[in-house]
């Protein structure tokens, strides 16, 4: 059964260089990769992990706007009946602000200098737990 | 689970598209009790080159038949890289103009590297959608090969996308694609050379004759037309800048048309007729031989004989009549 992640793009910055290096990534892992663009709104994202049925939502969020959307994305999961979905970030998020998304319902926060074996390992483990 | 899906329950739907694509126990049960709701959808084919257009086509022809309050389900399929066997599935980014629209549901998939059986899983997640009771289908495939003759088994009305500046003369456009189209569109008619573009598949179209494909499980019949069956339907060269979501309404209108002539001559029933067909008797050939290899040849039997094939001491074919004699 292939892991299915949506990457999204969250937030008005405009690039998505980022977003599309993981993408890649987790392709060459073996990951079918959902990558809906640039400028996602916490709904279509929700409406996106709906269809696609994904095990994970990866969020990109560069513009420092994190504490609000986030939150927002969380919300329209669980509004979708996703709260099974989960939710990991990636952007450039103050330690302060990292423990408050994983008190909210975030699993992962993987900041510039990720890795990305990092992160593959990390959602392997996030679907086993949710298989077990 | 079936009463969720014909209610339209989309969690249902999504999930039940995951069992299908993974081929579960579950699935095949499910596939077997919707089936008898399924035959209603009107499917939709859209194939051609990387970049020619056809996620920005199908995001204007689906808001197009969306004004008409008909409901669209929406599978993209994309190649599975052959060395991970991962996929980087991106359709989505041009079709954001759907978000939001409950008479929408779009699924990505990857083609997961099965051949034939790309066309029977598709196959299998249209009649999943079908059963939710959408009344269009649009399957999008990229044209490359066996992928692109496996939709024109399973859709009504195949339309192949070119655009003008891709390639060279004969832009993007492979033989065996131009055969199974019944509408081609040349896409970014906003660009230099779509006029070119335009004459060169009209050209090709005088030159070619169009042949009926029959196939499933990626095995393909090539009916050579009798004089009563050759289907006179002529293949109209649509112009488009789906950016702009202009020539829907021409798009549609021609779709229309070629469902009206499947229907008036027959030929809608006659296909459908041989797919199915040719689905029982894959299914069937599938289930006989994993039958027989379970009940009727032991692994070292098997072996044994391989081994005797290999040294030339016995013909295949031989082998395989001995096998079934014994
Ligand atoms: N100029 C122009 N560009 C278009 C048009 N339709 C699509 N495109 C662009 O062509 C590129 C590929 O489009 P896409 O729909 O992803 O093509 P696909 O790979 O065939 O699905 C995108 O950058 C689109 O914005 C059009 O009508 N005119
Ligand atoms: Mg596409």
């Amino acid at each position: 059964m292939s892991i299915r992640v949506l990457v999204a793009k969250v937030g008005l910055d405009g690039h998505d260089r980022g977003a599309k290096v993981i993408a890649r990534a987790l392709r060459d892992a073996g990951m079918e990769v959902i990558y809906t663009g640039l400028q996602q709104t916490p709904d279509m994202i929700a409406e996106a992990a709906l269809q696609e049925d994904v095990q994970i939502v990866g969020l990109s969020i560069l513009s420092g706007a994190h504490m609000t959307l986030v939150p927002r994305v969380l919300e329209s999961l669980k509004n979708h009946e996703l709260d099974d979905v989960k939710v990991i970030v990636g952007g450039i998020i103050p330690a302060d602000d990292v423990d408050k998304l994983k008190a909210i319902g975030v699993k992962g926060v993987f900041g510039p200098g990720s890795k990305t074996d990092e992160i593959i390992t990390f959602i392997r483990e996030q679907v086993a737990d949710a298989n077990a | 689970m079936l009463d969720d899906l014909r209610n339209g329950n989309r969690r249902t739907l999504a999930r039940a598209i995951t069992q299908v694509e993974n081929r579960t126990p579950a699935a095949l049960e499910l596939l077997n009790t919707l089936y008898p709701y399924t035959g209603n959808a009107y499917l939709i084919g859209v194939t051609g080159a990387p970049g020619t257009g056809k996620s920005t086509l199908v995001n204007a022809l689906t808001k197009h038949i969306r004004t008409q309050h008909k409901t669209v389900g929406i599978i993209a399929v994309d190649p599975t890289s052959p060395f991970s066997g991962g996929a980087v599935l991106g359709d989505r980014i041009r079709m954001q103009d759907l978000a939001g629209d409950s008479g929408i549901f779009i699924r990505s998939m990857a083609s997961r590297g099965q051949l034939g059986g790309l066309a029977q899983t598709t196959a299998d997640v249209v009649r999943v959608m079908d059963a939710a009771g959408f009344d269009y289908i649009i399957i999008e495939t990229v044209g490359a090969g066996q992928n692109e003759v496996a939709i024109a088994t399973i859709a009504y009305t195949v339309i192949v996308v070119d655009a003008p500046g891709l390639g060279d003369d004969i832009q993007a456009i492979k033989a065996g694609t131009l055969e199974i189209a019944d509408i081609l569109v040349v896409n970014k008619a906003d660009r230099p050379g779509a006029e070119n573009t335009v004459r060169a598949l009209k050209t090709m179209l005088t030159l070619g004759h169009r042949q009926q494909y029959v196939a499933h499980h990626g095995r393909v019949m090539l009916h050579s037309a009798e004089a009563a069956d050759i289907d006179t339907w002529e293949v109209p060269v649509l112009k488009t800048v789906a950016l702009e979501s202009k020539g829907m309404d021409e798009l549609f209108t021609a779709i229309h048309k070629h469902r009206q002539h499947l229907q008036s001559t027959g030929q809608h029933e006659k296909r459908e007729r041989q797919r199915l067909e040719s689905e029982l008797l894959d299914r069937l050939q599938h289930l006989l031989l994993e039958r027989f290899l379970t009940e009727k040849v032991s692994p070292e039997q098997l072996d044994g004989l391989v081994r005797q094939i290999v040294i030339r001491e016995i013909a295949p074919a031989q082998a395989a009549s001995e096998l079934i004699g014994s």
